[in-house]
């Protein structure tokens, strides 16, 4: 039930973020959510890409230090307090949300990454919502 | 003015005289009272009354920062523990702090020494003097504060760490004179000037060392708080600061060779270089009891002159400093190796990441930026987790060299990796220019 999430660590540099994007697009891996979190010093790209195991790779060969992650990806409606009432959920079990961001995935409804300090107890409560839980074969 | 005229002014031939009766008497001490030296001499086939004089000196074998380690901490001990008075310690960088041990003479001629060069620097009994050099194992604060005591002037020793609180004795009690380091002493000229109380300071002159400084520094000093600077060295292997200062001719540091035989020799080979030439500094304490050293080597670099300063002074004037046989750093007065930062980032997960300092000085601060590779092991996909490790590597190296770091994650392979020497080192400072 999780997805495979790429994270890619960037010093805060001109170019680097183009740099790293320019050797995935030369090998053909293609980026279905992006996301970049960034401090005075570095940045941290977190992608959903077509096939993480191969952007590792050659992000390696480009000198670039990566790690592929689990994620869970949800889609919730687009409704007032859909999104509070799933993270209200996740609060209540004592499960941390290290980070979220959104998807550009789907078209009705909206959907999250979400990385949590127990992914397997995340989804155990997140299924008693009325929430989809994205698989990866979905999201490729 | 001068504080033993009888001494610093003494002839050539005369000083030559009393450095090889002292060489003789100190070689006999230490052949009879350090095994140590003893067994040193021995390897060499060298008889105390093989040394006859300074002519003799070549035979001796030198004194190393390695022999400093094996005989740590007492072993090169030269009279019955229960003479020494008082220990003083380096930061400890090299694995073994270098250690000061004095007799109560020891002590007695480091306060002269420092006498004499605070006496070059215009110091008399009516002066007060303002020591904000570390109080404690370091060598600055009690050298410096017992040279002012012994010349009779007014000490205040404020120590480090609260600038506020030295502003307000230096106004308080119209100090004339300080002793610090001079970065130190530039980061107190800005608060003066930020807080516009430069005209409200009695300051005629500072002593200023414990690390390298430009003249440009020097000038900076001079025109921003309307003084005279001064530059003291010394080592805490040989006594601390008073081993030599500049005088109002600024051409080089008068040493006491009545106390300490200096020798300029070729760092290769350990040859005596042609006189003038440029070479690693070696000095032999001639007086001192309590741990005498014999021609230790300073891995200092830099030329002697002994013609007649214009001062009045005979005694040789080490001459500007090149640089350092090793690669030793000196950053905010401490000694750092880059091996020390190695052996510390080591600590964190057993392999030494890629790493690279870069020393600076920015508005007459040094700083030291530690650059680390972020490897596939220490990555994290959490911001927190990279804020952690380099929380990690901030904390090591604080353990390690005492210092500050900032401490900057940077990606993998950017750091210059060559098979031979990789570059550990980029110091921005140009101090030896």
């Amino acid at each position: 039930m999780y997805v495979k999430q790429l994270s890619v660590f960037l010093e805060n540099r001109e170019g680097r973020l183009e740099e790293a994007l320019k050797i995935l697009k030369d090998n053909e891996i293609n980026i279905i959510s992006l996301s970049l979190a960034d401090t005075s010093d570095f940045g941290l790209l977190r992608l959903i890409v077509s096939d993480p195991d191969k952007a590792k790779q050659v992000l390696k060969e480009g000198h670039f230090s990566s790690q592929v992650g689990d994620i869970i990806a949800i889609r919730i409606s687009h409704a007032v307090g859909s999104l509070s009432q799933v993270l209200g959920s996740v609060t209540e079990a004592d499960i941390n949300i290290e980070y979220m961001y959104t998807l550009s995935v789907g078209i009705e409804g909206a959907s999250l990454a979400l990385k949590t300090s127990d992914l397997e107890k995340t989804i155990e409560v997140i299924r008693e919502q009325s929430v989809h839980i994205y698989t990866q074969a979905e999201l490729g | 003015m001068i504080w033993n005229e009888a001494k610093e002014c003494m002839a050539r031939a005369d000083i030559e005289a009393l450095q090889s009766a002292r060489l003789k008497k100190l070689v006999d001490r230490v052949y009879h009272n350090v095994e140590y030296y003893r067994k040193k001499m021995q390897a060499v086939g060298l008889e105390p009354m093989d040394i006859q004089g300074i002519q003799d000196i070549e035979k001796l074998p030198f004194t190393t920062n390695e022999d400093l380690n094996q005989a740590y901490p007492l072993g090169l001990l030269a009279v019955p523990r229960s003479e020494i008075i008082r220990i003083h310690a380096t930061s400890g960088t090299t694995g073994k702090p270098k250690i000061g041990a004095y007799t109560r003479r020891d002590v007695d001629i480091w306060a002269e020494g420092v006498a004499r060069c605070m006496t070059m620097a215009g110091v008399t009994r009516e002066d007060t003097v303002l020591v904000s050099y570390g109080y404690g194992l370091f060598t600055g604060g009690l050298g410096a504060h017992y040279g002012a005591e012994k010349i009779g002037a007014m000490v205040i020793p404020v120590s480090t760490g609260n600038t506020q609180k030295l502003i307000t004795m230096l106004i308080d009690f119209q100090a004339t004179v300080i002793a610090c380091t001079p970065s130190y002493l530039l980061h107190i000229a800005e608060t003066l000037e930020k807080e516009n109380k430069v005209d409200q300071i009695n300051l005629k002159c500072c002593i200023c060392g414990a690390e390298p400084w430009t003249d440009e520094m020097r000038s900076q000093i001079e025109q921003r708080l309307h003084i005279k600077a001064y530059d003291i060295y010394g080592l805490t292997e040989m006594m601390g600061p008073g081993v030599a200062n500049d005088c109002e001719a600024h051409a080089g540091l008068h040493i006491w060779e009545d106390h300490f035989l200096p020798e300029i020799v070729d760092p290769a080979t350990g040859a005596h270089v042609a006189p003038g030439e440029t070479g690693e500094l070696v000095i032999t304490t001639l007086t001192k009891e309590g741990l005498p050293l014999i021609r230790y080597r300073t891995r200092d670099l830099t030329s002697l002159a002994y013609d007649t300063c214009s001062c009045g002074r005979t005694m040789a004037r080490i001459q500007r400093f090149k640089g350092r046989t090793d690669d030793m750093l000196i950053i905010k007065g401490v000694n750092v190796f880059p091996t020390q930062v190695e052996a510390a980032l080591l600590t964190i997960d057993g392999t030494t990441p890629h790493y690279l300092m870069v020393v600076d000085r920015v508005d007459n601060q040094d700083t030291l930026e530690v650059q680390i590779e972020v490897e596939e092991r220490f990555f994290s996909d959490e911001i927190r987790g990279l804020e952690t490790l380099a929380g990690k590597v901030r904390a090591v190296l604080k353990t390690a060299i005492g210092l500050n770091a900032r401490v900057k994650l940077v990606e993998p392979d950017t750091l210059e990796h060559s098979q031979g020497k990789t570059k550990h080192v980029i110091d921005k400072r140009k101090l030896y220019a």
